[in-house]
């Protein structure tokens, strides 16, 4: 028996292995857009690097080479400026070449700054316009149900989010019409473009708002991948006509300390001299 | 003291008293087509009464979405239906799809391209509840949208034909619903909707009548009653707002007849600036006579009270012409 504990441990310690280092790589993929742009959404693609890849390495049924494939599961980046940290993963992921990175929000670049689904492979809508993509998701997972397809629908919003009733219109119709098949993924990284989310609009309590709406809600911290593998996990037990929500506290900046501990901005001003720090950080070859 | 007309509840019929009517045709022609295509599915913001969705939803159950009164929802939902494969009609008031879910349908809808139909009940002035419910400048919201095709069909014929026509056309459609018992007009005339173009309907050598929705009915009843003025009064039905058929348009212009437009529309962005537009852009600029509603908030009322009121009766029409002749 602690025969197979300790292999059941060994894996679990290959996979958290596995998503750590798509994460840093994905990092590494951030700050180089970032200096490439100059300035950009750096801060946030950094703090949500460890959800998404867990989403993408872990989690996410797709097919790397054909982007459309039917069946595939769909992520949903309702939070359109997001789009550096979703380039970085879908070029970890395969679906991009990682050199294409180096286009991004460049004129005529199949990567712009705010998303665009019909610029970029494996990018499903076009996100941006904050508050449109529970309402799609909860159609594709209406419609998806209705096809008998075993797709799931993930949809990625920020708790800047909760403060659009279309995203209440939405989690009120999903469980009314029992999708068991819908995850929303929100990152709670409290700050949105006028200041904390906490003095701006308050959102909190969170976990009670989604499970008074008949949701199954989990809460954990978004950059410590074992609590996400637990969360995703605890979400896929149970009930199976619940939609699910996985509540990630997330670090602006995580993994560059010299960004962790700027003053908190949603549009995050870098110095030229300081991606090189910033790189330098993440591979721990210089103290904060 | 003369007994006051009351306002009718929600949805007043317009047709005339002993005029030829058909029920629901929206909701039978959309339960016809559902019954050839297995993608084509029915969505509504807690109005399916009252857009005539309920025929199709009592004949298909499963295939009919009831999204709660939340119309931003109805269209990012009908939006990700389109996305995996399905061909959605959304139905709601022509208020909520337009002032209230702009963005949705904007951004959810055209900017893809996405073959959404969205069904806008109570579009001008079809309803006495006010400005609440008045859809007066819908097509003036809705004209700048890239990629949306607009038609504001005249009569349980046009709305019958549109239906399959409108799934079949490529991208997002606004349809502005005419519902419950709809006047059967175009019946009469040879006559076949198709998406993008204008039709005469009958020809005349002192006015051309260019009309959309339910004022190309109007507009056929004036002529009739222009003939006792000795006025021959042509009648072009006009259904597809956008695309606009520029080429019927410009053709039935280049004449010295008086050019009258009439909708059931604002007369801010609607029928009479687009084709006040395509004269000029075309060079062939000439004077018009516009029919339709004042840049105003209307008054609630009954139905003919507000249409004799606002300049839509077909006694107004006839009137409007004679004065244009001079």
């Amino acid at each position: 028996m602690s025969h197979a504990l300790s292999e059941a441990q060994a894996a679990t310690g290959t996979r958290k292995a596995e998503i750590a280092a798509f994460a840093h790589r994905m990092r590494h993929n951030i700050i180089d857009m970032g200096e490439a742009q100059g300035q950009g959404y750096v801060g946030q693609a950094l703090g949500v690097s460890d959800l998404l890849a867990t989403v993408y390495r872990d989690r996410l049924r797709f097919r790397a080479d054909d982007p459309r494939w039917p069946d595939r599961d769909r992520f949903l980046l309702s939070i359109g400026h997001y789009a550096i940290a979703l380039y970085a993963a879908l070029a970890q992921a395969g679906i991009l070449d990682v050199e294409e990175l180096d286009t991004y929000a460049t004129d005529d670049s199949r990567l712009p700054m705010s998303a665009m689904a019909t610029y970029t492979p494996g990018m499903e809508i076009s996100g941006g316009s904050l508050g449109h993509g529970m309402p799609l998701a909860v159609g594709m997972a209406l419609g998806l149900r209705g096809r008998d397809s075993p797709a799931r629908v993930y949809n990625f919003l920020s708790d800047g989010e909760l403060n659009e009733g279309s995203t209440w219109e939405a989690a009120m119709s999903a469980s009314h019409h029992e999708l068991g098949n819908l995850t929303a993924v929100v990152d709670l990284n409290a700050l949105q473009a006028d200041g904390a989310t906490g003095s701006v609009l308050r959102s909190e309590p969170v976990v009670d708002k989604w499970e008074s709406f008949g949701w199954r809600a989990v809460r954990v911290d978004g950059n410590d991948i074992s609590e996400l593998l637990r969360g995703f996990d605890h979400l896929e037990q149970g009930e199976s006509n619940r939609p699910r929500v996985l509540l990630c506290d997330t670090t602006i900046g995580k993994g560059v300390p010299l960004l962790e501990n700027r003053e908190k901005a949603h549009f995050m001003r870098v110095d030229e001299h300081e991606w090189q720090i910033a790189r330098e950080q993440l591979e721990g070859t210089v103290q904060s | 003291m003369t007994k006051r007309l009351t306002t009718s509840a929600m949805i007043a019929s317009f047709a005339d008293p002993n005029q030829p009517t058909s029920p629901a045709p929206f909701g039978h022609a959309l339960t016809r087509l559902a019954a050839e295509n297995e993608n084509v599915v029915g969505m509504t913001a807690d109005l399916g009464k009252y857009t005539d969705m309920h025929v199709f939803a009592e004949r298909f159950p499963e295939r009919y979405y009831q999204m709660g009164m939340a119309e931003q929802l109805l269209f990012g939902a009908a939006a990700g239906m389109a996305e995996v494969g399905y061909v959605p009609f959304a139905a709601t008031y022509s208020v909520f799809a337009t002032r209230r879910a702009y963005d949705s349908l904007c951004l959810d809808i055209a900017e893809p391209g996405l073959n959404v139909n969205i069904i806008g009940g109570l579009p001008g002035l079809t309803t006495g509840y006010g400005p609440s419910h008045q859809a007066t400048e819908d097509i003036a919201i809705l004209r700048a949208m890239p990629g949306l095709t607009i038609v504001d069909p005249c009569d349980s014929v046009d709305i019958e034909q549109a239906v399959p026509a409108l799934a079949a056309t490529d991208g997002p459609t606004y349809l502005r619903l005419l519902r419950g018992r709809v006047p059967t007009v175009l019946d009469e005339y040879d006559y076949t909707f198709e998406p993008g173009r204008a039709k005469r309907l009958r020809d005349g050598r002192d006015v051309v009548l260019v009309s959309s929705g339910l004022m190309t009915m109007r507009a056929l009843e004036a002529a009739e009653k222009l003939r006792e003025h000795r006025v021959d009064a042509a009648v072009v039905h006009c259904p597809t707002i956008k695309p606009l058929d520029e080429a019927t348009l410009l053709h039935e212009a280049d004449s010295d007849r008086l050019l009258v437009t009439l909708e059931n529309h604002s007369l801010v962005g609607g029928l009479a600036e687009s084709t006040a537009s395509t004269l000029v852009r075309n060079n062939a600029a000439r004077g018009l006579l516009p029919i339709g509603l004042p840049d105003e908030f209307l008054d609630a009322g009954a139905l003919p009270t507000l249409h004799e009121r606002y300049g839509l009766s077909t006694e107004r029409v006839v009137r409007r012409v004679l004065d244009g002749l001079g």
